[in-house]
């Protein structure tokens, strides 16, 4: 089959690899009928996860239909047609069944990598490092699914794959991290990078009731979109100095909840942008948490921070005076995808949302390195790019 | 039951010999304190006897002082000592069950080729070692208590010495079992050294900590975790 596989560095290549085989009881085979490039496949992209290896096939929001089941899978079919959470999780665990599927125990083979740096492992993911399970990816024509009785969620007839695909992962982790910043009444919510995630954080924090989305980025189109589509008030950081700016718009206060939706690889400016950028390509810093500094310094006294961000290591000059100071509470964590998807399919079946929005790229697998590039620079005014094997 | 020496010394009913012997256990394996820092410089396998009592002490003195010479001669001091724990969300019973039908051990023992039943105490024990070659030894249980321990001793011409227990201990609430693995073992000096330097790795609490954990995805998740055999674009 064709598989999009990391070559190093901002090289990636569509190689011709072996077809998936069934390798345990539980796992199934997916035909892959759409897969998308994620904003953190662009950390592995640009070299910054570490325990990648050449030849690892990426990808990680997929799906497509059951082509092929293992002895203890039951609950599904040849020929349904699923979505795959990013996250791989047993179902069995104690994370599992507290309805904490990314902290899953039992789905990373290579636990023991993630624990020397984390001291305990999260669950497995697709296509995320040998450190997250070394799995092969979704950016390919088949799949092989661990843990399908639990990893497959069937699709109703009458929704298109464009509808549906981003349940694997973009829109739990924009919910989720809505979820986490506890809306009250009358809570402004500002939320830092209109990437994907930043766009469904958007709807969802509407969704759950926020009064105001304050949208930061710095790319027009992206800020465009959270106003148009999110229906968001926007700043972009670059023409202001987005703590006042946060300040003014709430009588003083600050934004009741602040989320941190860049992660690993911010862009930030002057000086503090200079040394994050020199420490990170030196490799003394893994993570560039300029995004996160302002989420914490900008947040209203006794307020929320959601971080969906990936962050992979270690980050420099974390402001935790401000934090404990102003007596914050911090959430995050990789996506639950598996609590989400009922709900969430709900929401997209009522009409509450189409996820398709973000869509700005359409692309056949094959030209994935083009679809990488784009994305990473965002070129032609990319922001999501889908591959049709 | 048998007798320690200094029960023998004095006059007890069975019930407080039973209760001592008990009480000996419990200070050995009991609490969440690491054993062996407890143990510090002792033999593990020398702690285990005792508590065991007399019946197992014909294993004693003699086999003590080679072991010594031998390690001496290797310039080795110390015996490897690992310990490790794991939580299984799954009562006790069930997983003292599986790990006392030792011929299944194999299956999340990465290490072990096969391990075979000679009666209901005593067991014969392969293990893979590089170019097709292997180490073996016999194992006898030298305490055993349903659901809660299994402590073993390598007999005497053992190509690598170990000694230890599995202890199967309820979790808080319903977290389940911890399951807390203490081993010793005595790296052996000649030919077969580098091959158990290679079995054991450079880092042998990792070795036990992943075959733990294998243990737990097998009886949590009903298989292990794995990524062998899946395409990619080296091949």
């Amino acid at each position: 089959m064709k598989a999009v596989c990391w070559e190093g560095t901002t090289k990636v290549e569509v190689k011709n690899v072996p077809d998936p085989k069934i390798l345990n009881p539980r796992d199934a085979i997916i035909k892959i009928t759409s897969t998308a490039i994620c904003g953190s496949d662009l950390h592995l992209y640009d070299g910054y996860v570490p325990t990648m290896k050449k030849g690892d096939i990426l990808g990680h929001e997929f799906m497509g239909e059951v082509v092929e089941l293992g002895s203890a899978v039951k609950n599904v079919q040849k020929g349904d047609r699923v979505v795959v959470p990013f996250t791989i999780s047993c179902g069995n665990c104690f994370f599992c069944n507290r309805d904490l599927w990314s902290l899953c125990d039992n789905s990373n083979p290579n636990a023991w990598i993630a624990e020397k740096l984390m001291g305990h492992s999260p669950s497995g993911l697709f296509g995320y490092s040998h450190m997250l399970g070394g799995y092969a990816g979704g950016q390919a024509e088949y799949a092989r699914v661990p843990f399908a009785d639990v990893g497959l969620f069937k699709i109703p007839e009458g929704l298109s794959d464009d509808q549906v695909l981003f349940l694997t992962d973009i829109f739990p982790t924009g919910y989720m991290a809505a979820e986490n910043c506890d809306i009250k009444p009358g809570d402004t919510v500002a939320i830092w990078g209109c990437g994907p995630v930043g766009q469904f954080a958007i709807r969802s924090a509407y969704m759950l009731g926020a009064d105001r989305v304050i949208a930061i980025d710095r790319v027009p189109e992206r800020l465009q979109m959270a106003k148009e589509q999110g229906k968001a008030e926007i700043l972009n950081y670059e023409e202001v100095d987005v703590g006042e700016a946060l300040k003014e718009m709430t009588g003083g206060r600050g934004p009741d909840a602040c989320m941190d939706a860049v992660g690993m690889e911010a862009h930030g400016t002057g000086l503090e942008g200079f040394y994050d950028e020199a420490k990170q390509a030196l490799r003394l810093e893994t993570d560039r948490p300029t995004a996160l500094r302002q989420v914490i310094v900008a947040c209203r006294k006794g307020g929320t921070v959601s971080i969906p961000g990936v962050y992979g290591g270690f980050i420099d000059k974390m402001p935790m005076g401000a934090a404990m100071n102003k007596g914050l509470t911090m959430k995050m964590g990789q996506t639950h995808v598996h609590r989400y998807l009922k709900p969430l399919l709900e929401h997209i079946q009522n009409g509450d949302i189409d996820p398709s929005f973000v869509i700005t790229h359409r692309m056949k697998l094959e030209d994935a390195p083009k679809g990488y590039e784009t994305f990473k620079h965002k070129k032609d005014n990319c922001i999501k790019v889908v591959l049709k094997p | 039951m048998e007798l320690t020496p200094q029960d023998k010394s004095s006059e007890q009913s069975p019930e407080s010999i039973e209760a001592g012997d008990k009480e000996r256990w419990a200070s050995l394996i009991g609490g969440g304190a690491m054993v062996l820092m407890g143990l510090r410089q002792r033999s593990l396998r020398g702690v285990l006897m005792a508590v065991a009592g007399g019946g197992l002490l014909y294993q004693g003195a003699k086999k003590q002082s080679t072991l010594k010479q031998a390690q001496e001669a290797m310039g080795l001091n110390q015996p490897i000592k690992v310990e490790k724990t794991v939580t299984i969300n799954k009562p006790a019973a069930e997983l003292y069950s599986y790990w006392r039908d030792f011929a299944k051990l194999p299956t999340f023992m990465k290490h072990l080729e096969s391990v075979t039943l000679i009666d209901s105490k005593k067991s014969h024990w392969v293990a893979k070692a590089p170019l097709d070659a292997s180490v073996e030894w016999d194992a006898e249980i030298i305490q055993e208590r349903e659901n809660e321990l299994i402590a073993w001793a390598s007999a005497e011409d053992a190509d690598i010495e170990n000694s230890g227990f599995v202890r199967f201990k309820p979790a808080p609430d319903d977290r389940g079992t911890e399951v807390k693995v203490v081993l010793e073992y005595n790296p052996p000096g000649g030919a077969i050294a580098s091959a158990v330097a290679k079995l054991f790795g450079e880092e042998p609490e990792q070795q036990i900590g992943d075959d733990l954990r294998r243990f737990k995805q097998l009886m949590e998740a009903g298989e292990i975790a794995t990524t062998e055999g899946q395409p990619s674009g080296r091949e």
